[in-house]
Order: structure tokens, then sequence, then C-alpha cells
């Protein structure tokens, strides 16, 4: 069954919390992948301490949000990661968390096989160390098959396989889906998206307009099998909607808390414009969810400007704002990537340098020199499959 | 096939129920599937399950009527078939 409309709508207007959060635990990488959507690297002297990271952990379970996608930077670089996961799954949330795999040892592989409420995902850029190392550095690919072989081999079941898609590793699909399968793995795609050092590289690596048709069609005919996490909602122009809730979850469903504390409408939207406020400001992250300035304008209607006239509109709602943001584009129009090729025409218009740089930055070589990683590039509504409705 | 409103139903063990202002969403932690109740009276029945012993009653006491019934039927055998309900066993 499909989500209905009027579900939607609810959605739209934002939740009592959010469905989808993601906590960056630290903006410390030893990885320097080059679309890195936090611009991480080195660790921030704010990060907040073991017990503010509880104390968070207590305002989520009052908050009955189901579980966490833990991701950084490398998330497992932080000396409590283990302390702050088995904390939260103690007081019933739920942990999703990313890796480039470089500590999922046997040891850990068989600690994540012992628990439900525990999923991982190795993040690999491609099926192949030639095409995933020139985009996440050089080992990189051996490292994240090292984790996939411990995983599989401690019996972990339905660990993801995380790529991030782009010009290159889009003909691998079926290469990356056999990778996959040979772990018992789920492949899950994501969609590319210029935020933070992902801004220098996205004209090299986005998709290309050809390519996107066929990764529309490739998702199609790989249906659930294949988790999306609702990345590619902008490709509902090409003919129907793909499974899942189209709909831009940005402060309505999903937020980023990043490892400062700072809380924005979306991981992919780390800039003052979609800054909430702090978790450690008075009322925390329950009073930012429900009342800030922020969240509660974006739960209005958005306005379609451009894509009003668009009879892809109701599936597609123009797409990522991110990647609108971040490219220069009004947030009121097309997706850079529109498949309807209005997108093209509008980036035209943008006066180069005139866009928004990401705000902070902890590359490890400063901005647009880019540098470092993150081993969590997904969509924050990944692991949201939305399968069931069930209505009376 | 007997119904499942003559069943004695409760939520599994690993769902998690948080009510909205248009029902309530079930995460599953095993499944990792979230669910929507896109009904408050539906929700009204889940939380009465477990008190119930059958959701039959479970319905008549969170006054669904006897027109609705059948609608209520489908949603529950649903949620059993995603093992977001559970048969209780005595
Ligand atoms: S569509 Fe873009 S801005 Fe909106 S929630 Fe998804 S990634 Fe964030
Ligand atoms: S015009 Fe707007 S709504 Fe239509 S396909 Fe393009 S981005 Fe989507």
């Amino acid at each position: 069954m499909s989500v209905a409309l009027p579900l939607v709508e609810h959605f739209a207007a934002g939740l009592d919390a959010p469905i989808c959060l993601t906590w960056e635990l630290t903006y410390a990488c030893n990885l320097d992948c080059r679309h890195c959507l936090s611009s991480s690297g080195r660790r921030d002297p704010r990060e907040l301490s073991t017990a503010e990271a509880k104390g968070v952990i207590d305002e989520l379970e009052a908050m009955q949000v189901f579980y966490v996608n833990i991701g950084g930077g490398e998330p497992t670089i932080r000396r409590d990661f283990w302390e702050i996961v088995d904390y939260a799954v103690a007081h019933h949330v739920g942990v999703k968390f990313s890796t480039n795999g470089s500590r999922i040892t046997p040891e850990v592989a068989g600690r994540i096989a012992g628990s439900d409420y525990l999923d991982v995902q190795v993040s690999l850029d491609g099926a192949t160390a030639e095409i995933n190392d020139a985009v996440r550095g050089q080992g990189s690919f051996a490292t994240a098959v090292g984790a996939l072989e411990n995983l599989a081999t401690a019996g972990v079941r339905d660990f993801k396989l995380s790529v991030v898609c782009t010009r290159h590793n889009l003909p691998q699909l079926d290469d990356l889906k056999a990778l996959a399968d040979r772990y018992g793995a789920q492949l899950r795609l994501t969609r590319l998206r210029p935020s933070g050092r992902g801004a220098v590289v996205w004209n090299e690596l986005h998709p290309t307009a050809e390519q996107q048709q066929v990764l529309y069609r490739w998702l199609l005919a790989h249906g659930e099998e294949v988790l999306t996490g609702d990345s590619f909602f902008h490709l509902a122009g090409f003919g129907e909607p793909l499974p899942g809730l189209n709909l831009c979850g940005a402060g309505r469903v999903v937020c980023l808390i990043d490892p400062v504390g700072d809380v924005y409408a979306c991981p992919f939207a780390i800039h003052d414009a979609f800054l909430a406020g702090n978790v450690r400001d008075p009322g925390g992250f329950g009073h930012l969810w429900r009342h800030s300035e922020l969240f509660r304008s974006l739960r209005e209607p958005e306005a379609a400007g451009a894509c009003g006239s668009c009879s892809a509109y109701d599936s597609c709602r123009g797409g990522c704002m991110a990647a609108k943001f971040f490219t220069g584009l009004p947030l009121a129009g097309p997706d850079p990537e529109c498949v309807k090729g209005h997108g093209a025409a509008a980036l035209a218009a943008v006066t180069p340098g005139s866009q928004p740089r990401p705000s902070p930055d902890h590359s490890r070589v400063a901005f647009l020199g880019r540098r470092v990683d993150r081993a969590c590039d997904e969509h924050p509504l990944a692991g949201t499959e939305l399968a069931t409705t069930a209505s009376a | 096939m007997t119904s499942v409103l003559d069943q004695p139903l409760g939520v599994a063990p690993q769902v998690s129920v948080r009510p909205e202002r248009f029902g309530a969403l079930l995460y599953h932690f095993g499944t990792r599937r979230l669910s929507f109740l896109k009904d408050r009276r539906l929700l009204d029945v889940v939380e009465r399950l477990d008190g119930s012993p059958s959701a039959r009653e479970a319905c008549s006491a969170a006054g669904v009527s006897e027109t609705a019934l059948p609608a209520f039927e489908r949603a529950l055998a649903r949620l059993v078939e995603t093992d977001m309900l559970r048969e209780r066993r005595p």
C-alpha cells in the first residue's frame, strides 16, 4: 500500500517529533572524501561531551524518537562511541550508524550481530577500488570491503552498503548490487548533493541527464530490494513516482544535530540559513523542534515558483531544497537536476561565485582546497521504509 | 479462516507506538519498518488490545460501529501481517 496524500500533508505540516534524525557525533575523520557533505576532518573542540550526548538521548527517548542515524565524520573515532550507542539502545532509541568501515573489526562486528537495535551501514562509492578510491581516498575500498567481510562473517544480517551515486559509479549499478549480495548486505543508493565539500565537486560528479534516466529505470526495476531512503523523488518527473515519501522532509520529519549540538533542518543543509539553534539552549532539542522560527516556517506550504505549471509537481515538489540552495537556485523553483531540463537553464542564470558557501568547515585543509571524509552520506529518510499504511 | 477480530491481539514486543495528531506511528525494531495509523480511533483500538479478550471487544470498547468494523478488521489484519501486532498467547 502506498502513502495516501492526506498523510503526506500531515507530514508536510510537521510531526511532534522527527522520524529521521541524523546525529553527527564528531567532525573528526580518518578519510578525506572529496564529496563529504559535512566537510569533516578535524574534531571540533566544542563537540558535545559524553554527558551532554546522554542528555540528548534522554530527550529523544521522551519524544519517542524511534532511532537515530548516527554519522560524522567517522563516528567510531569517538572514544565514547560505544558508551553512547549502548546508552541509546538501553533507552529505547535504536541506532543506525554509518561508517567508512575502518573500525569494524571482527570483535565490533560480533557486537553488532548481538543487537537488534543496532544497524550499520558501510559507505562505499564504487564497485572497484579504482572508482571508489578516486572519491574516498587510497585504500578506502579495501577497508570498506574488509568491514563487509567481518560483518558477514559475524552473522550480521541486513546491514547496508551505502553508495552515493556519481557519474563514475552509475555505470556500476549491477556490480554494486552484486557486491552487496555477496555479503548478504542490502544496497542503498543515495543522491549526491552539493553540500559541504560536495559543492566543490558537484559539477564534476553529479550524474548526467542520461544517467538519471538509466538510474530511474534501474530503481523501478529493483523496487524494494534496493533502498534509497527516498533520495530520488526528483526523478518522479520521468513517469510514475518511486516508492516512498515524496516530500522534502527538512524540518518536518527530518533534522540534523551536528557534533557541537547545532540543530539544522537537514544533514545536507549545514548552513546558517538552516540553523534552528543548539541543543544546549534552554528548552533543548524538543523546544527547537517544536517552536523554532525556522522549523515553523519550513512547515508552511511551500511556494511552487517556476514548478507551478509542471505536471510532475505533485510527486517531485521541486526536488531538494539543499541542492537548490547550494547551487544558488531559488528555493521556489526547479531542482538543479530537474528531469524536465529546467534545472540546467536555471543554473546557467546563476552568477558564478554567488552560490552560498556551506558554513562550518572542518576539512583538514581549508575549504575549496577540499579535504577529508565523513562516512555517512545518506539521505535523512534513509532506512525509513514507508511500507505499511494502516487506515480505517 | 477465523477473523483477526476474534483473536486476543497485542502490540508485538519489538514495536514502539508514537501518537501523532493524525493517528500514530508504529516502528518495528526487528524489521525496521515504519507504519502509520491514519486514524485516532484505530490508535485507541490498538491501545486497548492488551486489556481486551479479543480485538472485537477492543473495537467495541473504542466505540467502533458495526458499519465501520470491516475497515478496522482490514487495518488490524494488515498490522498482524507486518508483525506490528501479534496474537497474545495465554
Ligand atoms: S530533499 Fe534535500 S533538503 Fe529536503 S530533506 Fe531531503 S536532502 Fe534535505
Ligand atoms: S519543473 Fe519542478 S516539479 Fe517539475 S520536474 Fe522539474 S523540479 Fe520537478
